[in-house]
Parts: C-alpha cells; structure tokens; sequence
C-alpha cells in the first residue's frame, strides 16, 4: 500500500490547517456562505437535509486496517455510530458538526487520509477496480497510477475551479468492475502490438439527466506520458466546457459537442505543446518507485482446495468469492447490503470487527468497491470458513454479492438535498421481496440500482434493472429502466414509460424478474434476455398485470 | 482599486478605460478586446504603455502576436467559482511566452490567491494587504504540480532537485 512521505505528510497536514482557518472565518463571518460553500465542498463538507454531512477520500478503494480503525473511530466519536460507503470508494459521515470537522481532518490526516476534492467542481477522487492487485484478469495493479494521478490532481492551481466535478476511473482489466465507460475521464491499462504497457483514454462518459458513454479520444498513450495527456484534457475542458447552464457543464456536453475528431484535435494540440516542455514528463524511476508501494504481499505456496464448510459457507462462496491470482488464495467480498438494511452502511463495531479480521486473515488490506461493498482482496481460501463465520456473527456475511439484492442505492429523500423521493425504502423493500437465497440464484447476476433523482448518484443508468425516483406534484414516482450496464459492455438503461408509485414498484419488479424467467433461453443473464427481446414484451408485462391487479 | 505587484502595494499607473471614455493625453491605459479591435492602429500607434481587459470567454490567443506589444494583460473573474483565468495565465505565460503583467481582475478570494500566483498573474487588482498575499501564499508549502511559476514540485524535492 501506498505510504505517505514527508512530503505528502506536510501536504495534507497544511491542508488541515487551512481548513481549519476557513472554518473560523466562516464562524466568524469573514467569509459568506456563498463563498464558504465553495471551499467547504473542496473539502468534502456537504450542508444536507439535516446536518452537515463530510464525505472522506478512500484514493482507489484501497484501505489499511489502522485507517479502517480510525474510521470507526470518527464514527464513533463525532458522529452517530456509522458510516456509509458510496458508488465512488469513498466513505461519508452524516452527522458531524461544523466546528468539529477540522479535528475530524485532523484525526485522518494521523492515518494518512484525508477529504481533499471529495466535491466541489474539480478532479475528484480517483477511483479503480476493486479487485487491483489480486485479480489473475489484470495487466497490471492499476493503484500507482491512481496514486500518481492522486498527487498530480491534488490542488492543482489551474484545475480546481473547472466548469463541473471532474471523475477518473482507472482499470486494468478486460472484465471492467470500475465503471470506466461512464467516467468524466477513464484511463483503461493495456498492451499495444509490440507488447508496451500503456493507456487507452476514454472521456466524456457519464450519467446525470443527460447519460452519455465515453469515447475512446487517445489510443494508446505511452507510461511517461499520461499527465501530460491527462492535463490537455483538462486544459480543454476548463477552457471550453459551458459554465451558463450547470446542467450542461460536465465534459460529457462538451465531449459530444465536438465530437470525438475535434476533442482529440484540440487535446492533441495542448499534449505536443506539454510534451516537448517535457515539465509533466514521468519518469521511469518515479513510476517504480510509486510501483514499489503497491507490491503484491507475499504469497505461500498452498493447495488451490476450496474447504467444505456447510451449505451456508457453500452459498456464499458461490457468490462473494473470486479467483485470485495466486493457487490457494480467494478474493471475498463482503456485502453491505443485508436484506432490509441500508445498502453501504457500516458500524463503527463492525468497521473495528473487520480490521481485526484483516490483521488475522486479511494481510492488512481492504477494498471499498463501487457497488457499495467491501473486499478482502487476499485471503487464504483455508481461512475462509473462519471469516465467514466471523462475519456470520457481525451481520456481513450476506450471500448476496451480484444477485438481485445487491442493489446500489444513493442516500435519496432519507438525507440529500437534492433528491426528489426516497432510494432506501425502495432498496430495502425489494430486497426483502427478493430475499430467498433459492430464488436469487434461480434469477442470477442482476444488478438493480436506485437513484432519488436525475443526478443519477445510484447510477440508475448504468442498472439491468434501473429505478429513477420522481416528485410528480408532491407524490414520489419511480420510473424504470431496462437494460444498462456499467460494465465493459457499457450501455445506458431504456426508459419503460410511466412511472409507478411508491407500493407499485416492488410489485412491478417483480413482474419484469417474471418476464426474464419466462423468456429467458439457456445460461442468459437478465440483461442478455433484455437484449435479445427488446423492451416490449417486458413492458407488457409490467403494465399489463398492473391493469388486471387494477380491476 | 489598489494593485499588489511585485510585493508591493501601488496605485496602478494605467487608466482603465470603458468602451465610451475617451483616451487620456498621456499615459498607460487598458481597453477591453472589443475596444482594442476597434481601434487597433490608433492604440497602437499611442507612445504610451498599453494593456487590454479579457472577460472570461476571451482566449489570449485571440490577441495574436498583438499580446507581445503590450504591456499588460487584465483577466477578468466574472465570478469567483469561474476558473478560466486560471487556464488564460498559464496560457499567457507558457504558450504565448507573454512577458509582461498578467493582472487578475474582477471577483476572486483570498484563498484563490496562491492559484493565480502559480498560474502566472504577478499583479491582483483587490482590497488585499501584503499581508495576506504572503499568508496566503505560505499555506501550502509544496506543490505536486509544475506550473507558470516555475516552482519545484515535490517531485523534483523528491530527487533532490
């Protein structure tokens, strides 16, 4: 894992205390709300519903226990006892006072973290697969280059001020588990014909009310070069992305405004001018040197035997544990998405419960996943009855990963400010319609995901199954999308027509899961049915029944 | 409004002038794009230091090789969460290899001072003290990116450049 230096160290503990100074001039009046907002939210500090809410940088998903400790900590101390885990990696605390907030950074910066451009309209925090570093399907671990963009986009003076809130995501694999294709930006680690690792650059993607899939704008950039071509990005953007309308001001408008030819002219233009200044140039002994940190820990040699441990353990191996790249080792995801709980939430006695577990079974390390899950990337497949059974214990051991009721919901009406109706409710009702663990495997991998409103932050979009919530008239309405994926087959969800109401949704799930198990054909997932048969048939079916339900 | 260049705090020697004002007699002045465009020989013919006002959509490059013939450039920040003039510096300095003033104008905060120092402007058009300039610019010690202001990233720190 990645370790701070001095310098890094001195960075954020400044930082800090900058914060510290804005906040008391806030308190004492010197700044106004207007301008206080905008240099709060570069620090992550939301003003929600009910309170302040102060969303932490988990850089890449990636977490150490003593960080996983003092997580729980903060939960503990300064807010109610939890956190919540988002789509982005990132943890939020929803209930912390403003005065507080500057020892709350404080206290993170002890352990290395901190919650700098966890909003605001700059690059936001780096996000990358889940699985980096353990999986057997990666070229290489995608976390050093993260790191790397990390520091680069840390207060960059010309790129913190940017029309609209700038996301990278960056993978390594074929089997795309980051989302790339919906990123303001996504760096996807490849090979070219002569066997050089390199990058392809996608931009432009994205979900919000206007959802677009990002293009592919630099081929395959070579390793020394990626933040000179990463900064050309965003010279372009913050030149020529609108800033008269908010809603039009996210890279993706301006991306399919120019078109892919005319952005890559443009970004090509800004690249050979930085390139031959050669003052972003990596170089090679900087790039081991971050490579160094992200070591893979050592393996020992053990028997690839998966252990008998019951049906229980059974089932959720089946589901929550991955290959890993070395014999005898497992990736196990750790679901936060028990059946009526809220998806991502997570306890301050669990938080310190899995570092134990870490420190025992899990060499220190733990991933948050952008589906709101978490993951020991290296386990001992011997090892993992005793972690299921721990995890049996705290509550985490739900069976769930990838079926229908590992749903992806944001916050919604429960918390946000900006949400139009409640996503955990409908989260939590769904689950529990679906909550028989036969049935669930009977429907497979279906990924449902739940947003309170356009902005889409439950990646609705990008769901099999997607619910968008609406307020038509004051009365929450949910809407539903068929067909999207986040995945390497990217594509964005259709639209079914009128919405359902807040009792009718449930019911109109489980109506279309009815449709795919009538008209699915041998080994086809809910998704791959959706795009053999098209809308129609499940829309008849969903509004059809309704009606005789009606009557 | 007073100007803070150069570590100092002066009364700024050019006249900023609207679109409507007539030229002084002698002296600097600033025009905006507009007017320069408009009377272009006349300003530049004018024995006297000249410099033009940019609003936030105007690209220094649409100066052309004009810019190296003035004296000053005025950016101008409709708003402070408006960023461009950041990009318009830098351009100013790395791109155009522009040599005189970059002037931040218009709406910005204390804690945007250290940005525009990094990004090329050398003269802040504002109500700030020398001693804000320096606090502000003193609160983060080491930068991770290199910019017009040529400092030493911490990487360069780093390998002990």
């Amino acid at each position: 894992m990645y370790r701070y230096d001095e310098f890094d160290a001195k960075f954020v503990a400044e930082r800090v205390e900058q914060f510290r100074g804005q906040v008391q001039r806030r308190l004492k009046g010197e700044l106004n709300e207007d301008q206080f907002k905008l240099l709060r939210l570069m620090n992550g500090l939301y003003l929600q519903l009910h309170a302040y809410m102060l969303r932490v940088a988990v850089p890449y998903g990636t977490l150490a226990a003593r960080q996983l400790r003092k997580l729980a900590h903060i939960a503990r101390k300064y807010d109610r006892g939890y956190g919540h885990f988002t789509t982005r990696q990132n943890i939020q605390f929803n209930w912390p006072k403003l005065v507080d907030v500057p020892d709350i950074l404080a206290e993170l910066a002890s352990v290395e973290m901190h919650c700098i451009q966890t909003s605001g309209n700059c690059i936001r925090n780096v996000t990358a697969d889940h699985f980096a570093g353990a999986t057997a399907d990666e070229i290489e671990d995608p976390r050093p280059i993260a790191e790397i963009i990390r520091q680069w986009s840390s207060l960059h003076p010309e790129f913190v001020y940017l029309p609209r809130k700038f996301k990278i995501a960056v993978s390594a694999s074929t089997h795309d588990r980051a989302a790339l294709r919906f990123h303001d930006m996504a760096l996807e680690i490849i090979k070219n014909e002569t066997g050089e690792t390199g990058y392809r650059v996608l931009v432009g993607g994205g979900m919000g009310r206007t959802p677009y899939i990002g293009y592919v704008v630099g081929d395959f950039v070579a390793k020394p070069d990626i933040l000179a071509f990463l900064e050309s990005v965003m010279r372009v953007y913050n030149q020529s992305g609108r800033r008269d309308n908010l809603f039009k001001s996210r890279i993706k408008i301006l991306a399919n405004a120019l078109g892919p030819e005319e952005m890559r002219r443009q970004v090509m233009r800004e690249f050979m001018e930085i390139k031959q200044k050669g003052t972003l140039e990596l170089p090679v002994e900087e790039l081991k040197r971050i490579d160094a940190y992200f070591a893979p820990p050592k393996f020992e040699a053990l028997p690839d035997e998966m252990p008998k441990a019951g049906k229980d353990f059974e089932n959720w191996v089946k589901t929550n544990v991955h290959a890993h790249r070395a014999p005898g080792y497992a990736i196990a995801t750790i679901s936060l998405k028990p059946i009526g709980g809220v998806p991502g939430d997570c306890s301050a006695e669990q938080m310190d419960a899995l570092a134990n577990l870490m420190d025992a079974f899990g060499m220190d390390e733990i991933r948050v996943s952008h589906e709101q899950n978490l993951v020991l990337p290296h386990v001992k497949k011997r090892d993992l009855p005793a972690i299921f059974a721990k995890l049996s214990e705290l509550g985490l051991a739900t069976p769930n990963a990838g079926l229908i009721t590992d749903i992806i919901a944001c916050p919604g009406l429960d918390y946000c400010d900006l949400a139009n109706a409640r996503s955990i409710p409908i989260a939590q009702d769904i689950a529990k319609r679906f909550a028989d663990l036969d049935r669930q495997h009977e429907i497979g991998e279906l990924k449902i995901k739940i947003s309170g409103c356009i902005n889409a932050c439950g990646h609705h979009h990008a769901g099999h199954i997607g619910i968008l919530g609406v307020d038509k008239k004051g009365v929450e309405y949910y809407q539903l999308q068929l067909g999207g994926s986040g995945a390497e087959d990217a594509s964005i969800g259709d639209i079914m027509g009128p919405g359902f109401g807040e009792h009718e949704i449930g019911p109109a799930v489980e109506r279309v899961v009815k449709a795919y198990l009538t008209l699915r054909q041998d080994g086809e997932r809910f998704l791959d049915t959706y795009r053999r048969v098209g809308m129609e048939p499940f829309k008849n079916m969903a509004y059809l029944d309704q009606l005789y339900a009606a009557h | 409004m007073p100007l803070i260049k150069n570590g100092a705090v002066i009364a700024d020697p050019f006249t900023m002038l609207a679109d409507d004002q007539p030229l002084p007699a002698e002296g600097g002045a600033i025009v905006s794009l507009t007017r320069f465009r408009k009377d272009r020989e006349t300003l530049l013919a004018r024995n006297a230091p000249l410099g033009v006002r940019l609003n936030a959509d105007e690209s220094p490059e649409e100066l052309g090789d004009d810019v190296h013939r003035l004296s000053v450039v005025v950016i101008v920040f409709p708003k402070f969460r408006d960023g461009r003039g950041f990009s318009w510096a830098r351009m100013l300095r790395t791109r155009l290899n522009f040599t005189g003033e970059v002037r931040a104008g218009g709406d910005f905060l204390y804690d945007q001072i250290s940005y525009l120092l990094r990004t090329g402007f050398d003269a802040l058009d504002s109500n700030f003290t020398l001693e804000d300039l320096n606090r502000a610019r003193s609160e983060m010690s080491a930068v991770y990116q290199p910019s017009a202001d040529g400092k030493k990233t911490i990487r360069d720190l780093r390998s002990g450049k």
